[in-house]
């Protein structure tokens, strides 16, 4: 018991039962003092809820730090907990490689959690009819498979980032180690209050919750909203640490053209964390208030507007999605010098494309909203800006091919995950271009062909670099190797069905296929579709269960990373795996470029000699 | 130089293979509208462009997998070259120019579909979960079902009850979503007779999927015929017109007159019924138990059926209205 307690994550689930239990009776106590029915369980459970996450935050231990210095007391600086073994991941560490190793690890459950929601739902459609759904059940999965996978992949950008990026740039820790652990653990009770709308009604309402419908919705929603909000907090205060480490803790010589290219991407990506995320809070949160309160910000009757929500909402939405792509393209330009043993074509143009996108992307939200009703002479004026993203995305695309060309390239499992990730981002940019010229969106929007095309981004963009980056970096996080055998496995499982996947997705949405029905009519022919999509998905879960498999026997038993396994230029293979615990035991400078690869004599870091 | 020329016929062929594989394959439904036209044309432009950067990307990548893939026992390193200013310039300009074309097309075909006829034919849509109802002003008549004489552009002047919808004809191409408290517009010239279905597009709650009502495009005689019938047809029976209102509101959605039971609890038999309720007392179904289900629906909850699904009509239907649906509900006893 004694030894359970000292996890904090213990610690800090016990102090959100009680949190929730306090707040649902102030609340009810408030309400009776006011001489109001007491017991009122939406205002409840939402009250309850916040006060459950702050004191989770309390229980976990990430605040103590900020109350001692608040008191005047001393604190000790972070000290060597490897002692500890796996149970360091428990609690709150300073550590930004087991600050990455947690987030990776919550990114990765969620991201079951959210896969086996759309197996559920793929399941239900691959008949015409309901099968074994309820229409609020089908929709809470639905909507909260958006969601929560929405969240993984934050969780996953933030892990690859907080773990990568010291080591890239020759820092020992972040810029603000206390504030990277307070930005991780404010996303567990995030999860758990985001989950915990199924138990509340679930919500009809997909992951955009338009209101009106958000404010009739089951109360589901309010967890929904609420839980969203929290991560938001991560999201924003990961971005600013990310930035504030990249501009102050470069080691010597380390210019910004000569930072590896992820860390261009992390920052572009940062950027738009740091500044838009706010604005899907704030919305979801006047939508918290319309429902607690009674205020009509989104209600025609009060005065207020729908398409409002529709503005705020998007202004950060369709920047996210960049904030997804941005690290694996990013991942994608890291990597394949390495394994075409060839330098980045056009380094300074790829970094720059990695900003233009960012820089653009605040410019497009309307293309969401061509159809919805918003000022006419708006549309055009978001086609001009939204097609000017393929500019620099082209960039990224003509690069690598130019990288590629004529390099000596090799195969293993973390190249495959690459090749397969530019042409799967490919397919989504090309099936952009439709969706930005307003007229051809008419037809395409709310239907299944932006599923595909958006399952498209994301798949090239994030998952398949991401699953690259496990395969490079694994050894670098354990000091073992991922069995390869199984990594091809997973790869030839995931790859083709995943393009039978989205390609299906394409096709019937094109021919009418909505977005967001748990049934569709039979005279429309798409049975056989969703009878392969359905199977392509579990191939796909399948895939995905053999690299769990992977990830757990080669912890323990798999084949020992001794030295530079890649044969790379980058800081981080210059010394033994896993990592040290303060990372380099001797500072280095930057004396080359990153990716001079086939540059004779050349070296892109040079460790100081002696003490 | 062989390496290019090579990839460049590559390139090219394999263009002209992915454009007509895409064009035989049939991507988008038959063509009902003079709008469908304008959109088309721009998608045909777009399949063209999609499958030539498709080509020029995956060829020249495969190809270099292919050549360039390190044999058995190699060492060393690719070839060293950093980048190149001209060739980056080059593809950062072409694109540039070709959105900037492409944007211009668009908003062009954008006016091409928005082009209004001053003779336009004005019928008002009312969307509310779940159903469709179609308001002609010119006859003064209303119905669940749109007909529309073909070759005539219709104005659609479209609000919802309560949350957002959208209309859509898949075959007419083009999308309104349609918002309470406000009127939006679109326009549609149906060229072509036939069945067709009006679907929602936006999500509008549980039972979305189901929110799909019959267009149907005819000559403008079967249209003037239409018409006509559904002038007479307006009954004074209240049975007759119970069973109107019911079509007019889409009731059927959700409630069947045949036993089977659908979101909501059949009308077969129910009338002076005993009702089992969620909280597990019993009721009759008699004239102010199913006056009170239909303008506050949320009062009694049948047992089995879930809550907060059907709205309250209480400000769509006056109270002969009410009535009548009731002395329908109660002829199929």
């Amino acid at each position: 018991m004694k030894k359970l307690l000292s996890l904090g994550l213990v610690r800090g689930l016990i102090w959100e039962v009680f949190g929730t239990a306090l707040g649902m009776g102030i609340v009810t106590g408030v309400r009776a003092l006011m001489g109001l029915p007491p017991w009122k369980e939406e205002p409840a459970v939402v009250f309850g809820a916040l006060l459950g996450a702050l004191l989770f935050l309390y229980g976990v231990g990430v605040l103590d730090d900020w109350q001692k210095w608040a008191r005047g007391e001393e604190t000790h600086e972070p000290v060597d907990e490897s002692h500890l073994g796996w149970r360091r991941y428990y609690s709150v560490s300073l550590d930004h490689k087991v600050i990455g190793i947690q987030y990776l690890v919550l990114a990765l459950i969620l991201m079951s959690v959210g896969g086996v929601f759309a197996l559920i739902f793929r399941a239900e459609l691959t008949e015409t009819g309901m099968q074994f759904l309820t229409p609020i059940e089908y929709n809470t999965l639905m909507s909260l498979h958006g969601m929560v996978m929405i969240v993984s992949i934050l969780l996953g950008v933030a892990a690859f980032m907080n773990y990568l990026i010291p080591l890239l740039i020759g820092a020992n820790d972040m810029a603000f180690p206390r504030l990277n652990a307070f930005s991780f653990w404010i996303a567990v009770p995030a999860g758990i209050i985001l989950l915990s709308s199924m138990l509340l009604g679930g919500l009809d309402t997909g992951w955009t919750a338009y209101p009106p419908l958000s404010v009739r919705a089951p109360m589901g929603i309010q967890m929904f909203l609420l839980g969203v909000s929290l991560a938001g907090f991560s999201s924003i205060l990961g971005g600013l640490n990310i930035i504030t480490t990249i501009i102050r803790l470069r080691t010597k010589g380390m210019t910004p053209f000569r930072m590896p290219i992820f860390v261009w991407g992390a920052l572009a990506t940062s950027l738009m964390t740091l500044t838009a995320t706010q604005l899907i809070g704030l919305s979801f949160q006047l939508v918290m208030f319309e429902r607690l309160f009674g205020m009509g910000f989104f209600d025609p009757a009060k005065g207020g507007n729908p398409i409002l929500f529709q503005h705020l909402f998007w202004f950060y939405s369709h920047p996210a999605v960049y904030v997804f792509v941005l690290p694996g393209l990013g991942m994608i330009s890291e990597l394949l010098p390495v394994f075409v043993r060839k330098p980045l074509f056009g380094y300074r143009w790829v970094a720059m494309s990695s900003l233009g996108i960012a820089l653009v992307g605040f410019l497009v939200w309307g293309h969401h909203m061509y159809a919805s009703g918003m000022a006419e002479y708006l549309r055009v004026p978001f086609m001009y800006s939204t097609l000017l993203v393929a500019v620099p995305t082209g960039v990224k695309f003509f690069s690598w091919v130019g990288t590629i060309w004529r390099g000596k390239i090799s195969f293993p499992a973390p190249m495959m995950f690459l090749l397969a990730g530019i042409v799967v981002f490919l397919l989504g940019g090309l099936s952009g271009p439709p969706n930005a010229t307003v007229s051809t969106d008419l037809h395409l929007h709310d239907t299944y062909y932006i599923v595909g095309h958006f399952h498209d981004t994301m798949f090239g963009g994030y998952i398949f670099p991401f699953f690259a980056a496990f395969y490079y970096w694994f050894p670098k996080m354990t000091g073992r190797r991922l069995n390869e055998k199984l990594g091809m496995l997973h790869f030839w499982l995931m790859t083709p069905a995943f393009f039978v996947l989205s390609l299906s997705m394409m096709r019937i949405g094109l021919l009418g296929m909505r977005r967001r029905i748990m049934d569709y009519d039979p005279a429309m022919g798409f049975q056989p579709y969703h009878l392969a999509m359905t199977i392509a998905a579990f191939l796909i879960a399948l895939g995905i269960l053999v690299f769990f498999i992977n990830l757990i026997w080669s912890a323990r038993k798999g084949e020992i990373a001794k030295g530079n396994i890649w044969n790379s230029r980058s800081p981080e293979w210059q010394v033994p795996s896993p990592m040290p615990m303060h990372n380099y035991d001797k500072p280095f400078e930057v004396v080359g470029e990153p990716y001079d690869y086939g540059l004779p004599g050349s070296t892109y870091v040079k460790f100081q000699e002696g003490e | 130089m062989k390496h290019f020329v090579v990839v460049a016929i590559l390139v090219i062929a394999s263009t002209f293979a992915v454009h007509t594989g895409l064009d035989r394959l049939g991507l988008l439904p038959v063509q009902a509208s003079s709008q469908a036209v304008a959109v088309d044309h721009l998608f045909a432009l777009q399949i063209w462009l999609i499958s030539s950067l498709f080509s020029l990307i995956v060829v020249t990548l495969l190809y270099s997998l292919v050549v360039f893939h390190r044999k058995k026992g190699e060492v060393g390193d690719g070839a060293y070259f950093v980048g190149n200013s001209k060739l980056e310039v080059l593809w950062t300009l072409v694109p540039l120019f070709a959105v900037l074309y492409l944007a211009y097309l668009g908003a062009q075909s954008l006016g091409e579909t928005r082009q209004i006829d001053p003779s336009a034919m004005q019928i008002k849509v009312i969307a509310g979960q779940w159903y469709w109802q179609f308001q002609y002003p010119d006859y003064n008549i209303a119905s669940t079902e749109l007909y529309l004489p073909v070759d005539r552009q219709v104005d659609f002047q479209m609000t919802s009850k309560d949350v957002i919808h959208s209309f859509w004809v898949p075959e007419f191409r083009i999308k309104q979503d349609i918002l309470p408290g406000q009127t939006t517009e679109l326009r549609i010239t149906p060229t072509l007779i036939g069945n067709y279905k009006v679907l929602c597009a936006e999500l509008c709650g549980a039972s979305h999927a189901y929110m799909e009502g019959a267009v149907y495009v005819v000559s403008q005689q079967d249209f003037d015929a239409w018409v006509a019938k559904q002038q007479s047809s307006v009954s004074v029976d209240p049975v007759l017109r119970g069973e109107q209102l019911v079509k007019q509101y889409g009731c059927g959605a959700c409630h069947s007159i045949d036993g089977i039971q659908k979101t909501g609890p059949t009308w077969k038999g129910l009338y002076e019924s005993e009702v089992l309720l969620a909280d597990g007392s019993k009721v009759t179904a008699d004239q102010i138990y199913l006056t009170e289900s239909i303008v506050n629906p949320n009062a009694k909850i049948a047992a089995g059926f879930p809550a907060n699904v059907m709205p309250s009509f209480a400000d769509v239907l006056d109270q002969t209205a009410v009535n009548s649906i009731v002395a329908y509900i109660e002829s199929l006893k």
